[in-house]
């Protein structure tokens, strides 16, 4: 009954009703993009990072006094990257935040994060987010909407880990702390922000390395497929019963 | 019925391009009408740091004030950037303790005119307790004393075609800031730090104080301030020396 019901939920092009959208131009387009702005923010990132590897709660902080924590990184300062760096990591600050304004606008007024992504009242019990935390191997029905613990990841990225980022880097502006003073003093001063943009950096990193792994352990091309295309693979299959189901 | 559809979601498409398009001239338009363009808009990289520099005056059009802190917060270490200059012409003004040191302020003003540090503190003097973060990552509080440099410029008559402020300094050093950030009450001309005479390592005997960008902003060692209406023939016309090293002339990040 369940498989049914969010089956029903998969958005059927009216042109090729065996072969449906798995994902919407929408997600597949802004996915994209963010996922070349995060790489790209990333390693623009590390040069920032490497100009001073230590962190520090509070205000302030400095190579003089004392730390939160020294990163096992050297100080390098004579890197070519370190100008570009910066220009680099706020052309695609840009990028991603108006991708995700959009993503996000989207989400909304599509419902696309009510539907595919807000856990079902039924998925939220412990047996099934155990069940799909061991990776059992979902029937291809269940292969064809997100999980539990699919859904709840990629909400935590959406709407704590992206906004948090995005905070802690306005945190750090002076010119944007003379307007809301809070977004800094809320978090313990501009040096605990650049401390939570870190960790949010590594939790943005540790998600992307379990994503692309659940990718290649669910099937690489009929994973990543379906995110360029929208299509569930590249040949129209064998009609399966259950698009004869949805009448089209 | 296929034909209607596809004539539909032409005239959309269409209309859609004609507003992006327009939409665009548009706010290119303005954001030159209004000066929200920065120096170092062209190349790549220009986009965003458009977009940076004219949400941040757009942002912070209400004259906004950096964040001030508590005496109690004035940071115990405060890190040393940097040598201070070596050229003849400073070394002469620093072993004659600056009493020779003069600020020339030229340019598009009504009456070109020298400040030495004596004249400076003729203005009336100001304080900020405020932060300064290096681009590098490490940040300190202090106090800052000095002038506010719009009371100077108002006092030699800054002509209304002016829009930028150039600074010079003995170092390698040269910048320059909009009018909005030229005239902003905690954009000093500090000439005290932490309660002393400017230190030596701080910029002595005058420093520029910007307190709503980042450190590099902030220029020490200061010998003299243009007042232009365009940022040509100075330098390689991006405003600053930071643009050409990779650093966005625009700092409040």
């Amino acid at each position: 009954m369940a498989e049914a019901a969010h089956l029903r939920e998969i958005p059927i092009a009216e042109a090729d009703a065996s072969n449906p959208p798995r994902h919407s131009a929408v997600v597949r387009i802004t996915h994209w993009i963010t996922a070349v702005s995060v790489f790209v923010l990333l390693l623009s990132g590390i040069a920032i990072l490497l100009a001073h590897p230590r962190l520090y709660w509070g205000e302030t902080g400095a190579r003089e006094g004392p730390s939160l924590i020294d990163l096992p990184l050297p100080f390098v300062l004579d890197v070519p990257i370190r100008g570009p760096g910066r220009y680099l990591h706020f052309t695609f600050a840009w990028v991603c935040v108006l991708t995700g304004l959009f993503y996000g606008l989207f989400g909304l007024f599509s419902r696309h994060f009510r539907k595919h992504l807000l856990p079902t009242r039924n998925s939220l019990s412990w047996r099934l987010i155990s069940r799909h935390l061991r990776l059992t191997r979902p029937t291809e029905e269940e292969a064809l909407s997100y999980n539990v613990v699919q859904r709840l990841s990629y909400l935590g990225v959406v709407f704590v880990l992206f906004p948090l980022i995005i905070w802690t880097g306005l945190a750090m502006s002076p010119a944007v702390t003379s307007v809301f003073p809070w977004l800094a003093t809320v978090l313990g001063g501009q040096q605990s922000a650049r401390t939570i943009h870190f960790f949010t950096t590594i939790a943005i990193v540790l998600f992307v390395l379990v994503h692309v792994a659940m990718v290649f352990r669910a099937g690489f091309a009929s994973r990543t497929w379906p995110m360029i295309t929208g299509r569930l693979s590249a040949r129209p299959r064998s009609k399966p019963s259950h698009n004869e189901e949805e009448g089209s | 019925m296929s034909v209607l559809l596809t004539r539909r979601k032409l005239i959309t498409t269409g209309l859609a391009a004609a507003a992006g398009a327009s939409g665009l001239g548009v706010a290119a338009y303005l954001a030159k009408r209004y000066n929200l363009i920065p120096p170092d808009h062209g190349g790549i990289y220009g986009v965003g740091e458009t977009l940076t520099y004219a949400a941040h005056r757009v942002l912070t059009s209400g004259h906004s004030l950096a964040r001030e802190f508590d005496r109690s917060q004035i940071s115990k270490v405060i890190p040393v950037n940097g040598k201070h200059p070596e050229v003849d012409a400073y070394q002469r003004l620093l072993a004659g303790g600056f009493a020779d040191w003069k600020l020339t302020i030229d340019g598009l003003v009504d009456r070109p005119s020298s400040f030495s540090v004596a004249d400076l503190k003729r203005f009336p003097s100001h304080s900020q307790i405020t932060h300064q973060a290096c681009e590098e990552g490490w940040s300190f509080i202090a106090e800052w004393r000095g002038a506010r440099l719009s009371d100077v410029l108002h006092s030699v008559g800054v002509q209304p075609q002016a829009k930028w402020v150039f600074f010079f300094t003995f170092d390698k050093w040269w910048d320059s800031l909009d009018i909005p950030d030229a005239l902003h009450p905690q954009t000093f001309l500090a000439y005290g730090m932490n309660g002393q005479e400017m230190p030596l390592d701080h910029g002595a005997p005058v420093r520029l104080k910007v307190a709503r960008q980042l450190g590099y902003k902030s220029l020490k060692y200061l010998s003299r301030i243009t007042v232009t209406d365009t940022m040509k023939n100075i330098g390689d016309g991006l405003g600053s020396g930071s643009p050409g090293a990779g650093y966005s002339w625009y700092a409040g990040i």
